[in-house]
């Protein structure tokens, strides 16, 4: 509990008028390529992985005659779209960029460098943390509409050679019942889970006390505190937006 | 001139520093010594804000510190200049985004102004041409000077420095003591230098503040402090057999 207004409390910190716009822009465009574009690998493999997996099961599982032979496609565009790439590559972020804010910020606090920053009269919290929510608020949804193509990629690929259906049935499933409120519910949920991970790992980082060792223990729970907010948030946020 | 005013600050009910008062002067190498965990870095910190004092007042040339607002305080704290006992530079940066960071931060220079003033801050502490390297290409002692070129870039009016010398070896620690009391003198800074090095208090010492047991116990000079008969000091002073000699030798010399 007391971390919670501690975290509110570096928000209101975080989001102040940056000293200087050039600078700002400057951190937004390194971030960008750090927490975005950085990301597009992992992102890539793990989509089309797993959405060929989807794609797999669900026509393996379907040997009933009464489906019609769409359903495969259906079931990969759905899931895909409702819950994998928003919510489990969110996951997966939470523990490659979380850990990566976590240390970076830690080994920023226990060398003093925030310190510095401060001396100096910079606001330490907006100069290294609001660059870094903006990019992931940026760029986030970016990666979940990168990663929906290619698990629909991977699942089409993994049932053309594997012979378990044609591209014309496959594709006839990704359209069907397509509602483009379900894309905007997955963005709306990207962007919040991107925003958590950042926020909640930049909090352990630079609140961190102690030496190396404590910077390591730091983005452990990081990432442990990220992932577990991304899941409560997910329940929450599917209560409100489909129900 | 920073002055510090009956300075109360503790830990989770454990008193760190107990009504401290201290004048620190302008033009001067001002020291902070005394004995590991007696409160010396927690003084520093308080004076310049890491840490937010319980009671007590720090007057930055009569402008009181203590009661400022974030914003105000930014104001104040271009004026401060600080080298860490880590050095604490930007690792991200190079040598020159270092010692150009506050530059880019708090002033409207263009890019050449910034280039010459870099340069100028380097050349300073002989460190010219070093400007591409990273900091973690440099040893420590020239990561002490880069971390001294930043302090002075913006032209401080104040200048801390937290154990400039641990970790060196004697002569590099002779360079950066003579670095940081030339550009005292030659810039008119109000300096606060924390030390336990017995060389630097003799050689630099301007004015000595001794903190023991969190309270200012003596205040005094690099002359005063060699023949002040008070207990604590000795022991501190003279706490190296070396030292001990050169006291027997004063002794025998004034008879
Ligand atoms: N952030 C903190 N939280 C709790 N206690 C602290 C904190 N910082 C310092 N202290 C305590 O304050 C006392 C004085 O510490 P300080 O760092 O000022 O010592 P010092 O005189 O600088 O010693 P050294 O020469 O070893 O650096 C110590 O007992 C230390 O445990
Ligand atoms: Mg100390």
């Amino acid at each position: 509990m007391r971390n919670i207004g501690k975290y509110i409390l570096m928000l209101k910190d975080v989001f102040t008028r940056p000293n200087k716009w050039r600078v700002f822009f400057e951190r937004l465009l390194e971030e960008l390529i750090g927490i975005g574009i950085n990301s597009l690998p992992i992102v890539a493999l793990m989509s089309t992985f797993i959405g060929g997996v989807i794609a797999l099961q669900t026509a393996s599982n379907m040997s009933s005659p009464l489906l019609p032979a769409y359903t495969v496609g259906y079931i990969t565009q759905s899931s895909t779209i409702l819950e994998f790439s928003p919510t489990i590559i969110s996951l997966i972020l939470a523990g490659k960029i979380g850990s990566n804010i976590a240390s970076e910020i830690g080994t920023m606090r226990v060398t003093e460098q925030i310190d510095a920053l401060e001396i100096m009269g910079v606001n330490s919290l907006n100069f290294l943390v609001l660059p870094k929510i903006t990019a992931a608020v940026l760029f986030f949804p970016i990666l979940v509409i990168f990663s929906m193509a290619l698990s629909m990629l991977g699942g089409w690929i993994s049932l053309v050679v594997s012979n378990l259906s044609t591209t014309e049935e496959y594709v006839l499933g990704l359209r069907a019942f397509f509602d483009p409120f379900n894309i905007k519910y997955a963005l709306t949920k990207t962007i919040v889970f991107g925003f958590l991970i950042v926020s909640v790992s930049s909090y352990y980082g630079y609140y961190v006390k102690g030496g190396s060792l404590d910077v390591g223990r730091a983005s452990t729970q990081a990432v442990v505190s990220s992932s577990v907010t991304i899941l409560i948030a997910n329940f929450l946020l599917t209560q409100m937006i489909l129900l | 001139m920073i002055e510090v005013i009956n300075v109360n600050k503790s830990f989770g009910g454990n008193p760190v520093l107990k009504d401290v008062s201290a004048k620190f002067e302008k033009g001067k190498v001002n020291l902070i010594i005394g004995q590991s965990g007696q409160g010396k870095s927690v003084l520093a910190k308080c004076m310049v804000g890491l840490h937010e004092v319980d009671t007590g007042e720090i007057l930055y040339d009569g402008r009181d510190f203590t009661h400022l607002d974030r914003h105000e305080r930014s104001k104040i704290r271009q004026e401060i200049g600080m080298l860490f006992q880590g050095a604490a530079l930007f690792d991200s940066m190079t040598v020159e985004g270092n010692v150009m960071f506050p530059l880019i931060m708090f002033t409207k220079m263009t890019k050449g102004e910034m280039q010459k003033r870099v340069d100028f801050c380097l050349e300073r502490v002989n460190l010219s041409g070093r400007n591409k390297l990273f900091p973690s290409e440099c040893s420590g002692g020239m990561q002490k000077r880069i971390g001294i070129a930043r302090a002075i870039s913006m032209n401080p009016k104040y200048l801390f420095c937290d154990e400039p010398n641990s970790g060196l070896d004697p002569q590099t620690s002779i360079l950066i003591d003579g670095l940081i009391k030339d550009i005292t003198a030659e810039y008119q800074m109000t300096t606060v230098v924390i030390t336990h090095d017995m060389n630097s208090v003799i050689e630099i010492g301007d004015n000595i503040i001794f903190i023991y047991k969190g309270q200012n116990w003596w205040q005094g000079n690099s002359g005063t402090i060699i023949t002040t008969d008070n207990q604590e000091i000795g022991n501190f002073v003279y706490a190296s057999e070396f030292m001990k000699e050169i006291r027997v030798s004063m002794q025998e010399k004034r008879r």
